[in-house]
C-alpha cells in the first residue's frame, strides 16, 4: 500500500489540563471521503483543527504526537504555517462570508497567497465556483456581497474561497449543520466531484450523512478512536460494541 | 389596584423622570443662545481681543482650540489605536497585559488638573517644551488616550472572532485579518470612540491651564511651541479674573466653544451612520 496522505500517529490534545484527544492513530488516504463520526465531545473537530494547525490560536493547550502530510511532519519546527494552511483547507460548521462580495471571498485566499494575475484569478474564480455547484447561481452577480446570499450559498461559497487555493486536502466540519435538505444535498454531490482531485475530511452533522458520503469511517468516542475502518463495513457490520450501539441510534 | 392602572402610573412616572433629564440640557443651551446670540458677530469671530477683552474678538481662542484639538489627534490617535489594536488582536492574557488594561481604567479616572500638573512637569519644564501648543496636546492626548483605546478596543473586540479563524484558515496572517477584515468593520466604533475622547479634550480647561493658555494674547501663534489663548480658559479668564467683563462676551464665548463642540459630535454620528450602513454583517 502506497503512502497515506495524512498520518496521525498517537495524537493527543488536551486544552486547559482537560484532555481532548488521546492516542489517536490513524492513516487517512488521498482521493477518498473520510469521514469523523461519533457523539459531541469525542473530538472530531479538534483533530480537524489540529490538521490545519488553527489550534495555534488557542492559548492552554498541549499536543503530543505527530501529524504528517505526505510524510511531513507538520508541526516541524521552521514550516510555514501559511503554506500549511494553503495546502489544507478549511470550512467551518457556520457559513462564514467574509463581509464583502461573492468575488472577493473566493479570490481572497489566492490574493493572500500573492497571486495577481488577472487571468489565474478569473479562472480559480470559476473554477471554485463550479466545483462547488454555486458557478451557476451567482456568476451574474459575483460583485454583490456575499452576505445576499441565501445560507446553502453562502456554505457553497465558503466551499468555493477554500477551494480556491487548490488545497491538497479539504477539511470539513459539519458543512451542512445549518442548511435544508436540498443545499445539503447539493454539498454532498460537489463533495463527489471533489473527491477526484482532493483528499477530503468530514465530520458529518449525522449518522446518516456519514454513511451516505463516507469512502472510509472512524468513529470517536470521548477523546478516543474507538474504531476506523477502509470502506463502509463499519456502518453495517460494525466490530466494537459501542459503535454498534450509536450507529443504530442506541445513544448519540 | 388594577394592574393596568400600575402600568400606566408606572409609564407616566418614568416618563417625568426621563423629562426631569432632559429639562437641564435644554436649559443649560437655551441660556447660553438667549443670553450669547447677541454677541456673536462676524468682527466677534474673526477680531483679535481689545480694551482688556471687553471688546473686540475672540478668533485667536478660537484657532488656538482648534490647533490644540488637531494636536491632540496627532498624537492620540496612532498611540490610542495602536495600543488598542495591539491588546485586542495580539496580547495574551498575562498578569503584564492585565496590568495594562487596569492603568488604562485608572487613567480615565485621574483628575483632569492632575494631567495638568503632570503635563507641567514633564513636557513644559523637564522636556523643556515650554508654555506651548506641543506641551498643551500632548497633556491632552494622555488624558484622552484612555478613553480612545477602551473604545477602540470594544469596537474591535465585537467584531465576530470567526472572521479572524477565516483569514488565518486560508492562509493569512493575524495582521493580515487585522488589516483586511477586523479593521475596517471596527472602524466605526474607533471613529466615535476618537472623537468622543477629542472632544472631551477639546472643552478641557484644566490641562491646559499650566501648559498652553495664554491669558491675554492678541495674536495667532507663531509656531508649535508657541502659547495660545483657548476658548475653555479664555471662558474661565473672563468670567472669573475680569472685573466688570460684559456678561453678553462671556455668553458669546460659551455658545461659540458649544457650538464647536456640537458640531463636531454631529459629525461623528454621521460618520459612524455612513460606516454602519456599509457594513455587511
Amino acid at each position: 500500500m502506497h503512502e497515506p496522505k495524512l498520518g496521525i500517529q498517537d495524537v493527543s490534545y488536551a486544552y486547559e489540563g482537560q484532555p481532548a484527544l488521546s492516542h489517536v492513530t490513524l492513516d487517512v488516504p488521498a482521493n477518498a471521503i473520510t469521514v469523523f463520526f461519533g457523539p459531541a465531545g469525542g473530538g472530531k473537530t479538534t483533530l480537524l483543527r489540529l490538521i490545519n494547525r488553527l489550534n495555534d490560536l488557542v492559548e492552554g493547550t498541549r499536543m503530543s504526537g505527530r501529524i504528517l502530510l505526505d510524510g511531513q511532519d507538520i508541526y516541524a519546527p521552521g514550516l510555514d504555517v501559511s503554506d500549511l494552511r494553503r495546502r489544507v483547507g478549511m470550512v467551518f460548521a457556520l457559513p462564514l462570508p467574509l463581509p464583502a462580495t461573492i468575488r472577493e471571498n473566493v479570490l481572497y485566499g489566492p490574493m493572500l497567497a500573492g497571486i495577481s494575475a488577472r487571468a489565474r484569478l478569473e479562472e480559480a474564480l470559476e473554477r471554485s465556483l463550479t466545483q462547488a455547484a454555486l458557478w451557476d447561481e451567482v456568476k451574474d452577480r459575483l460583485d454583490e456581497p456575499a452576505n445576499t446570499l441565501s445560507g446553502g450559498q453562502q456554505q457553497r461559497l465558503c466551499i468555493a474561497r477554500s477551494l480556491a487555493l487548490e488545497p491538497e486536502v479539504l477539511l470539513l466540519d459539519e458543512p451542512t449543520s445549518g442548511l435544508d435538505p436540498i443545499s445539503t444535498g447539493k454539498v454532498e454531490d460537489s463533495l463527489f466531484e471533489l473527491k477526484k482531485s482532493y483528499t477530503i475530511l468530514i465530520v458529518p452533522h449525522s449518522v446518516q450523512q456519514a454513511a451516505r458520503v463516507a469512502d472510509h469511517a472512524a468513529f470517536f468516542l470521548m477523546g478516543e478512536l474507538i474504531e476506523f475502518r477502509p470502506g463502509r463495513d463499519i456502518f453495517t457490520f460494525p466490530h466494537d460494541r459501542r459503535t454498534e450501539d450509536y450507529v443504530t441510534g442506541r445513544f448519540g | 389596584m388594577n394592574r393596568f392602572l400600575v402600568q400606566r402610573l408606572g409609564f407616566i412616572l418614568l416618563g417625568l423622570i426621563t423629562l426631569l433629564v432632559v429639562i437641564p440640557i435644554l436649559l443649560v443651551i437655551g441660556t447660553i443662545v438667549v443670553r450669547g446670540i447677541a454677541a456673536i458677530s462676524w468682527e466677534f469671530l474673526t477680531g483679535m481681543p481689545s480694551n482688556g477683552m471687553k471688546a473686540g474678538g475672540i478668533f485667536p481662542a478660537i484657532v488656538g482650540t482648534l490647533l490644540l484639538t488637531l494636536g491632540t489627534a496627532m498624537a492620540a490617535i496612532p498611540v490610542g489605536v495602536g495600543g488598542a489594536i495591539y491588546l485586542s488582536e495580539y496580547a495574551r492574557d498575562t498578569p503584564l497585559t492585565r496590568s495594562i488594561r487596569l492603568a488604562i481604567i485608572n487613567l480615565a479616572g485621574v483628575p483632569s488638573v492632575v494631567y495638568g500638573l503632570f503635563g507641567l512637569g514633564l513636557f513644559v519644564i523637564f522636556l523643556q517644551f515650554g508654555t506651548s501648543i506641543v506641551a498643551g496636546a500632548l497633556t491632552l492626548a494622555i488624558m484622552t488616550l484612555p478613553v480612545i483605546i477602551s473604545a477602540s478596543e470594544e469596537a474591535l473586540r465585537a467584531v465576530p472572532v470567526e472572521f479572524r479563524t477565516v483569514v488565518v484558515s486560508l492562509g493569512g496572517t493575524r495582521w493580515q485579518s487585522t488589516q483586511h477584515v477586523v479593521l475596517p468593520q471596527a472602524l466605526p466604533g474607533i471613529i466615535t470612540g476618537v472623537i468622543l475622547g477629542l472632544l472631551r479634550a477639546a472643552g478641557e480647561t484644566a490641562p491646559i491651564l499650566f501648559t498652553v493658555a495664554a491669558f491675554y494674547l492678541p495674536r495667532l501663534p507663531q509656531s508649535p511651541f508657541d502659547q495660545t489663548m483657548t476658548l475653555p480658559y479664555h471662558l474661565y479668564v473672563i468670567s472669573t479674573q475680569v472685573p466688570g467683563m460684559p456678561a453678553e462676551i462671556q455668553y458669546g464665548t460659551a455658545l461659540v466653544l458649544l457650538v464647536l463642540i456640537l458640531s463636531m459630535n454631529i459629525l461623528a454620528t454621521v460618520i459612524r451612520s455612513y460606516f454602519r450602513r456599509r457594513r455587511q454583517w
